[in-house]
């Protein structure tokens, strides 16, 4: 275990939970997360950032609340996900992206500003809503622009590959594609917020349907929509 | 952690949750002439704890294609020989599988198997069709019992064999060869020793034991033995060697044909595709319980008559399932509607990686480097790796056929994939020790003896002649257990 995480003052039952996370994000085929393999191992350049301060955490608790608030089950402030949140920030993220993070923070409170006249931890949940609204927009906005480069590209490579005239084609242009530009920081939030709170013992257990042994495997089974997910094995 | 492993740091296998399964690149140091990505586990039980479990047979399509195609030497023997082995460790380890006739990748003797869900069978059904039965999705065969075995139960399907599984239901040396070992009453457990070197008397040709470092306090102790077998991993077993009557052999015990340490062989993956089943009919489908697998897609390229401009080919392993909140990243929504709907299953998916084959190649190669020595003072192996054309031909394959198969089945949204790759990440090290007919070019002979030293077997992945583009193990495990069955009747009859 690294330095950071003996001296970090996360409770051990939240550093534990990390692993298991990304693991669960790659089962589900789901997301190339910021941080990927350093969220993994824990691995990171030094980080001589000032650490998160307990404001700066119940602001981020606020956030994610506000992405995924309390409604027949617990929200993500219950979950502890803002501390959650800037653990993953301080631990796994590059310096590069930590930056983009915490200016990130500064500009949500800006546009909450600009838009209600009020501070985001002073504005009431409606204000807070639409505010991230908006930010979702333009996050939303700037992948579905670079997934729609990445698809153009995969599929000029892929007709490319089909051409049976296409000699000497550089397969090693090939892991271009699946390169990522640097990322919009709402995005990292919201990501954040989600791998927080339903990888947490409130979202697995109370959000999510949790068997630690589920006993056997039943490849096919009815589903009536709004039955909840299966959780990954904690 | 990172300053621990500066190399496993890299990739997802090492991670908090199962730390003490993985050797400390610190302690255990290596020289990568290219990058080498080595991942070891110096425990008791080894890697056997943290594998993968698919397990898979060869056939003769793998052991006669150096043959056939006159590269490298021909391995010195065929399906036939090893087949009783595949059933023997079949039934020992517990392998599940489904019965399906293929000649690519024989039928064994296997527990039932863990099926495909309903996204993969309709998959399967379609591509069965489209392909003539010659592209087929058939139920990923690994070392999980579906049925108990004695003191052993069968997967509860939680799916966390990487933190070692307390109910033994996969295969690894804890939950299956060390009891066996220890029921005979003969076995001793020595942990924390680390082989040093076969001690090798060259009056009798013959090795007369071995000598052991304690770990922990540094000390040393020889150890006598009328028969060796090293199955220390690839490339441990053959750094051994190295390491090994140099007085006699300068490149190390079983180095006299010049191929010890060369023909270093992996298997290239991370490229595929992935797309979603809409519009299929399963959005009122589901399935309960964490399959320890998915599917598997076995070779078809360079068979049926068909030619392609790369040797050899490749299978894929996949899966289908549906998207959990992990979607939520991409789809637009904050709010009390959007935390109740990532909270329930979204779209199916569906997607597969390609392990293709790597062909052996002379250059490929580890030596002991003389200028680095590891924390109990031995010089460490030197690896020089790489793929080539054939690998990069394949690779195209890998990606647009993959994507052309999910198209052609109704998949939609379907992407190629290509991470990159670099030897050692298929963590299916093999050669280095390869077996043969001839002295004059192989290490070990077709019963895994050192041809130097007749009474030294080496049995893991060291002794592989070739690839194949399956999952290695089970072959070692059938290698292992045929040998040790030869050992033991030239005991008998004196011979060694």
């Amino acid at each position: 275990m690294t330095e950071s995480e003996t001296s970090s003052g996360y409770t051990p039952e939240m550093i534990s939970r990390r692993e298991a996370i990304v693991r669960v994000t790659a089962l589900l085929g789901g997301v190339a997360l910021v941080g990927g393999t350093a969220l993994l191992t824990g691995c990171r350049d030094a980080n001589t950032d000032v650490p998160f301060t307990p404001e700066e955490i119940a602001f981020l608790d606020e956030v994610a609340e506000t992405i995924l608030p309390q409604t027949s089950t617990p929200g993500a402030k219950a979950a502890k996900t803002g501390a959650f949140m800037a653990l993953i920030v301080t631990d796994s993220y590059n310096a590069a992206d930590r930056k983009i993070f915490r200016e990130g923070m500064r500009k949500l409170d800006e546009a909450t500003e600009d838009a209600h006249n009020v501070s985001f931890m002073a504005a009431a949940p409606a204000q807070r809503l639409a505010v991230l609204n908006v930010l979702d927009r333009e996050q939303k906005a700037w992948g579905d622009e670079r997934d729609a480069r990445t698809l153009t590209k995969a599929e000029a490579f892929l007709t490319n590959q089909r051409k049976e005239s296409a000699p000497g084609t550089d397969v090693s242009a090939a892991p271009a594609i699946t390169t990522d530009p640097p990322t919009h920081y709402f995005r990292m939030m919201k990501e954040l917020a989600l791998l927080g709170y339903f990888t947490s013992e409130i979202g697995c257990t109370q959000a999510q349907r949790y068997l630690e042994t589920p006993g056997r495997f039943d490849p096919c089974v009815p589903y009536t929509p709004g039955e909840k997910s299966w959780a990954a094995h904690a | 952690m990172e300053e621990l492993y500066p190399v496993l740091k890299r990739d997802y296998p090492l991670n908090e949750k199962n730390l003490s399964f993985w050797a400390s690149d610190k302690d255990s140091p290596y020289t990568e002439v290219k990058r080498f990505d080595w991942y070891r586990g110096y425990q008791v039980g080894g890697r056997s704890l943290m594998w993968g479990r698919h397990s898979y047979r060869w056939s003769d399509l793998d052991f006669e294609a150096n043959a056939r195609e006159g590269v490298a030497v021909d391995w010195p023997i065929r399906y036939a020989e090893m087949a009783p082995w595949y059933d023997h460790v079949e039934r020992h380890a517990g392998i599940n599988g489904s019965l399906e006739g293929l000649a690519q990748l024989p039928d064994g003797k296997f527990q039932p198997a863990m099926p495909l869900n309903c996204g993969e069978e309709l998959v399967a059904g379609k591509l069965k069709t489209l392909f003539d039965g010659k592209r087929r999705m058939i139920p990923g065969r690994v070392a999980n019992l579906t049925r108990d075995l004695p003191g052993r139960s069968a997967c509860q399907y939680r799916n966390a064999c990487w933190l070692g599984c307390p109910l033994g239901a996969y295969f690894s040396s804890q939950s299956s060869t060390l009891p066996a070992a220890a029921k005979t009453g003969r076995l001793t457990l020595k942990p924390f020793q680390i082989v040093s070197e076969v001690i090798y008397d060259r009056n009798t040709r013959r090795a007369t034991g071995v000598r052991a470092l304690d770990a922990v306090s540094s000390e040393t102790m020889d150890y006598k033995a009328r028969v060796i077998f090293l199955c220390a991993s690839t490339l441990n077993s053959t750094w051994l060697l190295m390491r090994s009557a140099t007085d006699v052999w300068p490149g190390g015990l079983g180095s006299s044909s010049g191929e010890l340490g060369h023909n270093l062989m992996d298997h290239h993956f991370r490229a595929g595709a992935e797309g979603k089943l809409e519009g299929m009919g399963l959005e009122d489908k589901y399935y309960y319980g964490r399959r320890p697998t998915g599917f598997y897609l076995p070779r078809y390229r360079n068979l049926f008559g068909e030619k392609r401009d790369y040797l050899r080919g490749f299978g894929y392993q996949g899966g289908a399932g549906r998207q959990g909140w992990a979607r939520g990243v991409a789809e637009l929504g904050v709010g009390a509607e959007f935390k109740d709907a990532m909270a329930t299953p979204g779209q199916w998916t569906i997607g597969a990686t390609a392990f293709g084959e790597m062909m052996p190649n002379h250059a490929n190669s580890v030596t002991l480097d003389q200028t680095k020595k590891d924390k109990w003072g031995m010089p460490v192996v030197k690896i020089d790796c790489a793929t080539g054309e054939n690998e990069r031909l394949m690779r195209r394959d890998m990606m647009t056929d993959m994507a052309e198969m999910l198209e052609q089945t109704g998949v939609k949204k379907v992407r190629i994939f290509d991470n990159g790759y670099f030897p050692g990440m298929g963590i299916h090290e093999m050669g280095t020790a390869r077996m043969g007919r001839d002295p004059k070019t192989s290490v070990v002979n077709s019963h895994n003896q050192v041809w130097d030293a007749p009474n030294v077997f080496v049995t893991d992945g060291s002794c592989m002649t070739s690839a194949s583009c399956v999952n290695p193990s089970l072959t070692y495990m059938a290698l292992t257990a045929r040998a040790a069955d030869f050992a033991v009747d030239e005991l008998n009859r004196r011979n060694l």
